[in-house]
């Protein structure tokens, strides 16, 4: 049964420095909150494991929280680069980043290899890609027993902990989400440990058009953490910020004013979670 | 909104570019969309003359009806405008791979003769000159489409000889073209830029300069491609947008201001 907690307390319980860490949510519920209190708590050589690495990866490996990233599409959505994550590849700042790259499908069946505890999940799409050589050791191919087709498999995703952000729980850690539903489960159901930081907690979770609940008896903490998506939206909630979107590619540009940003909105709120 | 703007007669190579791909999808086609150019192309169509054309966007969302341009692939007037809204795997897995998509719509950093476009790296892989945002949704959208469109402005920086990374193939890699890949679908039947428009020779895969945009000379064309680029014998001009397609791509810009660029 999910504890809920504290987010300091939940994220001090569960990341460990190495650990495999999957923050999950497919430009909507994007648990930015999550993220920050990883940084402040120092947490490093992190592998980190997500389909749109986004403001929040570009944040955390910036902060030098990561040794490895494995993803499908490291952009800043409708705006261009990731400066944090590019700068880390190409000049190695704060430190090198290995990389394990995959297709959006190849990741998105990963996960749900991982939540069926099966060994690898079968795609299509990878012949002619030179995708089929970059995923190594987590991509090859696999002869079909019934039909003799060669298909690509791609191997079981099973992060240390995965992290979600949704709408809604309940005081028995049952979490609620709609709208836009990503990759969260699968994530969710794939990692060993997890977590689901909300905009609130409710007595009763009232059915919405929609929505899924993931019970509370296969997670690990659910937190309270009001805006803990921002600046990607919470349907339901709020809007998401395009403009911070925007802004960030000239935060993030150069590593003074990442920073200085980095200060200003992350470290110096030690405590606030 | 900017009334000066919208009554200004000349039309610019960019939109010369969107009405083009615009014109090239049907309506009551399924089209999985691209975020940025793609985008915008789709949606122009689909106020003009295909208002049943399908929108899929790969965060899940189908039959996408948005009021204004999206920023992202999973902006929520993307999800409240939706006939129905689907998990990641779902929509990669039983609608794209399962080929329920007839035209998949992408953008491009690089491309070559045969189409195959690079999204990942520019320079040596470990060693990346330019470290790009990677594959995403393209390879399974280049395969298991029906057919493929591809919208992109052409420079020598964009159209190479050679390719350092190919993340989505196009019509043929070395000696292999599709059918020897295995891959479903007819890869990419157009590309669309911002100087004309170019199509795969049926036989070899190779692109041609089909249609010059009006005021565009075919020796531009030729400059800002970096292999030496087949013209059909049949070379066609652009016709020119018509008013109203003209004055709703620009009040579709408009109203998605928040957009940085395209």
């Amino acid at each position: 049964m999910a504890e809920v907690v504290s987010l300091t307390e939940a994220i001090a319980e569960l990341i460990h420095d190495g650990d495999a860490v999957a923050l999950e949510g497919f430009t909507h519920l994007i648990p930015m909150a999550a993220g920050h209190e990883i940084i402040r708590q120092g947490r490093r050589d992190l592998t980190l494991i997500r389909m749109t690495p986004d403001l929040i990866y570009d944040q955390m490996i910036g902060a030098g929280c990561a040794r490895r990233l494995v993803f499908s599409w490291g952009g800043n959505p409708g705006v261009g680069s990731l400066h944090r994550f590019r700068d880390a590849v190409e000049n190695q700042w704060p430190h090198a980043l290995e990389l394990e790259e995959h297709t959006h499908a190849g990741m998105a069946n990963r996960y749900v290899a991982g939540a069926s505890r099966l060994p690898f999940a079968v795609v299509r799409g990878y012949a002619g890609s030179d995708h089929i050589h970059h995923g190594a050791p987590n991509v090859s191919t696999v002869t079909c027993p019934f039909t003799g087709e060669v298909l690509t498999a791609v191997a079981a995703l099973r992060p240390d902990v995965a992290i979600a952000h949704t709408q809604r729980a309940d005081r028995q850690g049952n979490v609620q989400l709609w709208g836009i539903a990503g990759i969260q489960r699968e994530a969710l159901l794939a990692a060993e440990r997890t977590l689901v930081t909300v905009e609130e907690i409710v007595d009763t979770l009232e059915p919405r058009p929609g929505a899924s609940i993931i019970p509370g008896w296969v997670l690990s903490y659910v937190c309270e953490v009001p805006g803990g998506a921002l600046p990607s939206y919470a349907m339901g909630y709020y809007a998401r910020d395009n403009d911070y979107y925007v802004q960030w590619d000239s935060i993030s540009r150069h590593r003074d004013s990442f920073m200085q940003w980095l200060n200003a909105n992350v470290l110096d709120l030690q405590g606030t979670a | 909104m900017n009334v000066s703007l919208l009554s200004q007669p000349l039309v610019d190579r960019d939109e010369y570019m969107t009405v083009a791909a615009a014109r090239s999808l049907h309506d009551h086609s399924v089209c999985f969309v691209g975020i940025g150019m793609p985008s915008t192309a789709a949606n122009l169509a689909k106020r003009l003359h295909a208002p049943n054309l399908v929108l899929i966007y790969e965060s899940g969302v189908i039959g996408a009806k948005p009021t204004v341009l999206p920023l992202s692939i999973g902006d929520e007037e993307l999800a409240v405008t939706a006939d129905s809204i689907v998990s990641v795997p779902e929509i990669f897995n039983y609608w794209l791979q399962a080929h329920r998509v007839d035209v998949g719509f992408l953008g491009a950093a690089q491309l070559d003769r045969y189409a195959n476009i690079n999204t990942t790296v520019i320079g040596d892989y470990d060693h990346p000159r330019v470290r790009l945002p990677g594959a995403g949704g393209a390879p399974q959208i280049a395969t298991g489409c029906g057919e493929v469109l591809i919208i992109v402005r052409q420079s020598r920086r964009t159209f190479v000889e050679h390719l350092d990374f190919v993340t989505s193939v196009g019509q043929r890699r070395g000696d292999a073209d599709r059918a020897a890949l295995g891959l479903a679908g007819r890869g990419p039947v157009r590309v669309v830029t911002d100087l004309g428009i170019l199509e795969p020779d049926p036989d070899t895969g190779e692109l041609v300069l089909t249609s010059v945009h009006p005021g565009v000379e075919v020796s531009e064309v030729l400059e800002a491609t970096g292999w030496t680029l087949r013209v059909s014998p049949d070379l066609a001009v652009t016709e020119e947008p018509t008013a109203e397609e003209r004055d709703t791509l620009r009040a579709l810009k408009m109203a998605g201001s928040t957009r940085p660029h395209d």
